[in-house]
């Protein structure tokens, strides 16, 4: 198995941007949604959808008298009738081509400089479940409560964001040997 | 009068362009990298907070300067209904995630994207999330639908939108003064514990 990548520094990289330019633009973007089809970004609510579909293929019945996926599968509904589904469709062709024209696109294990790749992905799962479980049940992540909620000043998705905060500098010191 | 709402198809259009553009720009704000939104928690490395601020402050400041214009209708615009509990509990499990997983959605995708091996697991992981709530979403489902009226922050605090647009600008300029400054402090502290390969921790003077 692949050795977990350290050192980040590549020759060809194209320089990241400025945090506050990147933020910028970010908003603008955030912006155009709200101008044009009066929504915001998001994340989680599109794998919610793809999750639905794949286990629409092995457990049909489950899944349209499921509570947190009925929905989706509803008389005359379909699945990837959303406009998340195709902004994270986007989001992936936007990701990709970024990471190629800033020369950081590459096939690798990232992680702590203490674990190896095998914990990294185990950790990297581990973490990936509980955030996919927070997510529904605050009904968005960091895209879709956080950034778009907070945008437009919703209440409790600025409850969330500093709940997220919270919990993640809560943990951090305990969890420091993945990261430090 | 925005939003435009145009028909479906464009607007599915769009989602891809616009998407297109999320995930350009958080990988060049470096958000492609576990380790970079890890870093965010031990003090290390503000990106996270600079750039979701500036992101919430300028899509605000465009909806009330547009608003006050007339240009656009708030009440046609999505708001995230408040469910209080679910968030706070939600967002707890969610940072607790992120702190060992060292992605959020979004950048998991973006991090997928740019092939990153870890970033799939992820993603792996979070699918087994979503579908271990809709298994025991029968239990939760009270709790979870707890709340849901369109709240905003001017209700909770009683002010003006205008005001709150102002409080909210003026607490994210200092939190970005507040992470410039721990970023100036920790550039000199070595890593808690020192590399295992002996690669040296000095400590570099701030400026």
């Amino acid at each position: 198995m692949a050795k977990v990548i350290r050192d980040e520094s590549h020759p060809v990289e194209k320089p990241m941007w400025d945090p506050y330019v990147a933020g910028f633009f970010l908003g603008l973007v955030l912006l155009a949604t709200f101008l044009v089809v009066g929504r915001g970004l998001g994340a989680s609510g599109a794998l919610a959808r793809f999750t639905a579909r794949i286990a629409d293929t092995f457990v049909p019945t489950w899944v349209s008298s499921n509570g947190a996926f009925g929905g989706y599968f509803a008389k005359g509904a379909r699945w990837w009738d959303d406009w998340l589904v195709f902004e994270v469709i986007g989001v992936v062709l936007g990701g990709l081509a970024a990471g190629i024209t800033s020369g950081r696109f590459g096939i690798k294990v990232e992680g702590g400089p203490r674990i190896t790749a095998r914990q990294r992905l185990f950790f990297a799962f581990l973490g990936g479940a509980i955030v996919g479980f927070g997510a529904r049940l605050a009904q968005g992540c960091t895209s879709g409560q956080a950034l778009t909620g907070g945008a437009t000043l919703a209440l409790g998705s600025w409850a969330f964001m500093f709940a997220v905060f919270g919990g993640a500098y809560g943990l951090a010191y305990f969890v420091r040997r993945l990261w430090t | 009068m925005m939003p435009l709402k145009p028909e479906v198809w464009v607007a599915y259009t769009f989602a891809v362009l616009s998407g297109f553009a999320f995930g350009f720009v958080l990988e060049r704000a470096g958000f492609g990298s576990s380790r970079k939104l890890a870093a965010q928690f031990y003090l290390r490395d503000m990106t996270v907070l600079k750039v979701m601020f500036t992101a919430i402050v300028t899509a605000m400041l465009g909806l009330v300067v547009l608003r006050s214009l007339g240009f656009v209708d708030m009440e046609k615009i999505y708001v995230n209904p408040t469910f209080l509990g679910p968030q706070v509990v939600g967002g707890l499990i969610f940072g607790a995630g992120f702190a060992i997983g060292g992605y959020c959605p979004g950048t998991s995708i973006v991090a997928a994207a740019t092939g990153k091996l870890d970033a799939v697991a992820f993603l792996g992981g979070a699918m087994t999330g979503i579908l271990a709530f809709a298994g025991v979403y029968g239990k939760l489902a009270g709790f979870a639908t707890s709340g849901g009226q369109r709240e905003l922050l001017m209700d909770w605090l009683h002010l003006s939108y205008g005001t709150v647009a102002i409080l909210v600008t003026l607490l994210a300029l200092g939190m970005f003064a507040g992470a410039e400054w721990i970023e100036r402090k920790m550039r000199g502290v070595p890593a808690p514990v020192a590399k295992p390969d002996g690669e040296s921790a000095a400590p570099t003077p701030a400026e």
